[in-house]
């Protein structure tokens, strides 16, 4: 029995008002790929901060390969051999691969010819990268992988990795495994943090299940259902969403007709002819990865860049192309933004404030140029009732909800105002499973109510779960779309990397639709 | 070539180089992501105090120093209030201007009217005794004071840290993205507080250079505004060190003929000159707005922005 090459015992941290992590034990063998499940806030994040250096524990110790260790800041974990891919990745947009990739690793490391380096591992992982490029210019994916060069050139014993596929094509995703296989039978260690069941399912060997601070259950994902493991994680049955039965889709609420658009910013994506129409009853699902014209197709719906050509855009019966967005509010759009704080909320606004921001138009919530401060308060309170939101009330500061709970919030604020078409990016991102199961179900009953909704993902589960008809956007352009009956998961990942495929003669595949339930 | 062409040249250089000083130092503190309004402050600062030491001890070498070192403690307590106590960072760099301007006054109160001897200047005999081209070359690029030469050493000096240096590469990922840069490991606050504090080190050898050199007397409020010169500059010349240089020798060239453009026979208001700096920096900042790629590449993207760790 070899010894374990990563041991915590009784990790605690507190912050004021919170345990993040309470009395949590975890042991990583060498060679093996260790799932770390949890929710959002589950403490996985601050149990990895740990880990890693970022942050010292209240109490606890861990052990390195059998021995005690303090690990006081990265530069020490680094020494030790562990290395770490961020969820947001820690990386500078205005500096070359190669200088992000020198200020990741030891001074030592650096020196010499670290281009050739960063060359030969690329080219020996299978992780195409071009150390002369700026990092601005890159794809996600690209950028994830300067993260992943960046620690194997340290050649860590441990590499921990904070939901890493969360921006991924599911092909980018097979080959991020093939790597991660590839490592951990070279003996590396893989802490892999993920709350995509699976994935886990997969990928992994052991994982440990974390919930509010607690390690609840180890188990064997291989054994255990998608179900099962996120019934543990939640503590809760899961309730999944539920598609009612028997809707009759209507006329075209929202049609789009050869949209073109330019973008203004220079690392943006142009939009070329873009056309569909999304009727009453119906939700239309585009999938892309980032940076292929979400965006910019979110700002040209909602009217914060407006287009020439009038006629392009349709709502109901109106030509909307060239109103701003309180026009197509009052037309019956309603949107919700990918960036919560910021763009969807005003981070340090009370929620009622926030509330009236978008419901002013619909909500009848201004008076002779006043605002109707009871009328506001009532429609957010409203809001956090209806939809569950945890706040102790609605004079609190947007940010000072938890990501799952702001978006139900703002998915509240949008629903309330009885849109006829509704336009949500990224309706589920970082949010736990519990609210995403929640912001799902919101959408099929309103479209159950016959609004026409357009939901633009990169979770493919989603859209397979919410969408009666799936497109892709790449590079600017939307390919036509299928029922998620008539469509795999693989098909949609060819056309998402910009592969023509065939889907109609693959609709009587068995496997068609095959995802996670 | 008229008789006033020389001095004219002459009064150019020493015009222009505080703007070098000042202009750099603060083009390392807004690398590291840091806007330090007090420029000017830290200027006057460190013009009084080398103008003291230099009347009191009579030795150059020891003001410029002084002035030097005055110029980094304005700089401390800005940069103890800015990253450690979290003040806004506009508020603070002017309340050090003006806190800056009132200190100098009361320091220099009893030095009005002394006259400082001026620093030691280097001389090629050989090479000015070339014929024809002797004196122009002579005068262009000999025979200046030390700070002159140091000033191009400087310029040199940071743009082979900031590119080719992994301290400057660390500076530079620092202003880029504080968050990133602290969760790699690099400790944000104490990489800005030294560029600060070299930053207020510059500015108040600018000031130095003022009070020694280019006026040798102590006026009170005499940077007259240079420090914000300095601070348009920066931007001006889309925060690379090689364009501080030139920018700071177009500005200086400019406040000269301000001075001179009546004796010139040039029909230009001299608030008109007096303007051109800050409407030509406005005109740069136009120009590159407009492109966002260039913004992204040049500006610091954390500038003025404070850094808190959370957890």
């Amino acid at each position: 029995m070899t010894a374990p090459r990563l041991e915590l015992k009784g990790v605690t941290k507190r912050y004021p008002g919170v345990v993040a992590n309470n009395n949590v034990d975890l042991t990583v063998m060498p060679g093996e790929i260790h799932a770390l499940l949890g929710e959002n806030g589950a403490g996985k994040s601050t149990l990895v901060k740990f880990i890693y250096g970022v942050q010292r524990a209240d109490a606890g110790w861990m052990k390195w390969e059998g021995r005690e260790v303090e690990i006081p800041n990265p530069k020490a974990a680094r020494d030790l051999g562990i290395g770490m891919v961020f969820q947001h990745f820690s990386l500078f947009d205005a500096m070359t691969v190669e200088e992000n990739i020198a200020l990741g690793i030891s001074a030592e490391l650096a020196k010499g010819d670290l281009n050739s380096r960063i060359k030969e591992i690329s080219a020996s992982y299978g992780l195409l990268l071009d150390p002369d490029r700026y990092v601005h210019t890159l794809s996600v994916g690209e950028r994830q992988r300067i993260e992943v060069v960046r620690c194997l050139l340290q050649s860590p014993k441990l590499l921990i990795m904070d939901e890493p596929t969360s921006v991924l094509t599911p092909q980018e995703v097979e080959e991020l495994f093939k790597t991660l296989r590839r490592l951990s039978g070279e003996g590396v260690s893989i802490l892999y943090i993920s709350h995509k069941l699976q994935e886990i399912k997969e990928l992994c060997h052991t994982a440990t299940i974390m919930r509010m601070g607690e390690v609840v259950d180890d188990c064997d994902p291989a054994e255990e259902t998608a179900r099962s493991m996120a019934e543990m994680m939640m503590g809760k049955n899961l309730v999944s969403p539920e598609r009612p039965e028997g809707i009759e889709t209507g006329a075209p609420q929202l049609v789009v007709r050869n949209l073109d658009m330019e973008s203004s910013d220079h690392h943006g994506v142009d939009l070329h002819g873009i056309s569909f129409e999304v009727r009453s009853g119906e939700i239309l699902g585009i999938a892309g990865i980032a940076g292929n014209g979400q965006t910019e197709l979110m700002d040209v719906l909602s009217g914060e860049v407006l287009v020439d050509d009038d006629d392009s855009i349709i709502i109901g019966d109106k030509t909307v192309g060239g109103a701003g967005p309180v026009e197509r509010r009052a037309a019956g759009m309603s949107f919700v933004p990918e960036e919560r704080l910021g763009h969807g909320a005003v981070a340090e606004m009370t929620l009622w404030e926030n509330a009236f921001l978008s419901g002013a138009t619909r909500k009848d919530l201004l008076k002779s140029g006043f605002i109707q401060i009871n009328k506001s308060s009532k429609y957010a309170s409203e809001i956090v009732e209806q939809f569950k939101v945890k706040t102790p009330g609605v004079l609190n500061a947007a940010n000072s909800l938890s990501g799952g709970n702001l978006q139900k919030f703002i998915f509240g604020r949008e629903i309330l105002q009885d849109p006829s078409v509704i336009v949500v990016l990224q309706p589920t991102w970082g949010v736990d499973a519990g609210s995403a199961a929640a912001i799902r179900q919101s959408l099929l009953d309103l479209a159950a109510d016959g609004a026409a909704v357009l939901v633009i993902s990169q979770d493919l589960e989603e859209l397979f779960e919410v969408a009666d008809r799936i497109a892709v956007i790449c590079e600017g352009r939307l390919s036509k779309s299928w029922p998620p009956d008539e469509i795999t998961v693989d098909e949609i990942g060819l056309l998402m990397a910009g592969i023509e495929v065939d889907p109609a003669g693959a609709a009587h595949d068995s496997e068609a639709g095959g995802h996670a339930a | 070539m008229p008789e006033w062409f020389i001095p004219f040249l002459l009064s150019v250089v020493t015009a222009s180089t505080p703007f070098v000083f000042a202009g750099i130092g603060e083009l390392v503190v807004e690398k590291s992501g840091v806007l330090n309004l007090g420029v000017e402050g830290m200027m006057i600062v460190g013009a009084v105090s080398a103008f003291a030491v230099g009347v009191t001890t009579g030795s150059g070498a020891l003001a410029v120093l002084t002035g030097a070192f005055a110029g980094a403690a304005m700089a401390l307590i800005f940069g103890v209030l800015t990253l450690y106590l979290l003040s806004n960072q506009v508020a603070t760099g002017l309340a050090l201007t003006l806190f800056g301007l009132g200190l100098s006054a009361l320091m220099g109160h009893g030095m009005v009217g002394k006259t400082f001897a001026g620093l030691p200047h280097l001389e090629f005999p050989l090479l000015e005794q070339i014929p024809v081209i002797g004196p122009l070359i002579g005068t262009l690029l000999l025979g200046h004071d030390v700070l002159v030469y140091f000033s191009v050493v400087l310029m040199i000096a940071v743009g082979w840290f900031l590119n080719k240096s992994r301290a400057g590469m660390v500076l530079r990922a620092v202003g880029e993205n504080h968050n990133a840069a602290h969760s790699i490991g690099y400790p944000v606050n104490l990489v800005r507080l030294l560029a600060v504090l070299f930053g207020g080190a510059m500015a108040g050898l600018g000031g130095a250079y003022l009070s020694l050199v280019h006026t040798p007397l102590w006026v009170e409020n005499m940077t007259a505004g240079r420090g914000w010169i300095a601070l348009a500059l920066v931007v001006f010349a889309s925060w690379r060190p090689a364009r501080v240089f030139v920018g700071a020798y177009l500005f200086g060239g400019l406040t000269i003929m301000q001075l001179h453009a009546q004796g010139l026979g040039i029909e230009i208001p001299p608030q008109v000159l007096a303007m051109a700096p800050y409407l030509a920096t406005i005109l740069v900042l136009v120009i590159i707005s407009r492109d966002s790629a260039l913004i992204r590449l040049n500006a610091p993207a954390c500038l003025g922005k404070s850094f808190h760790a959370t957890g």
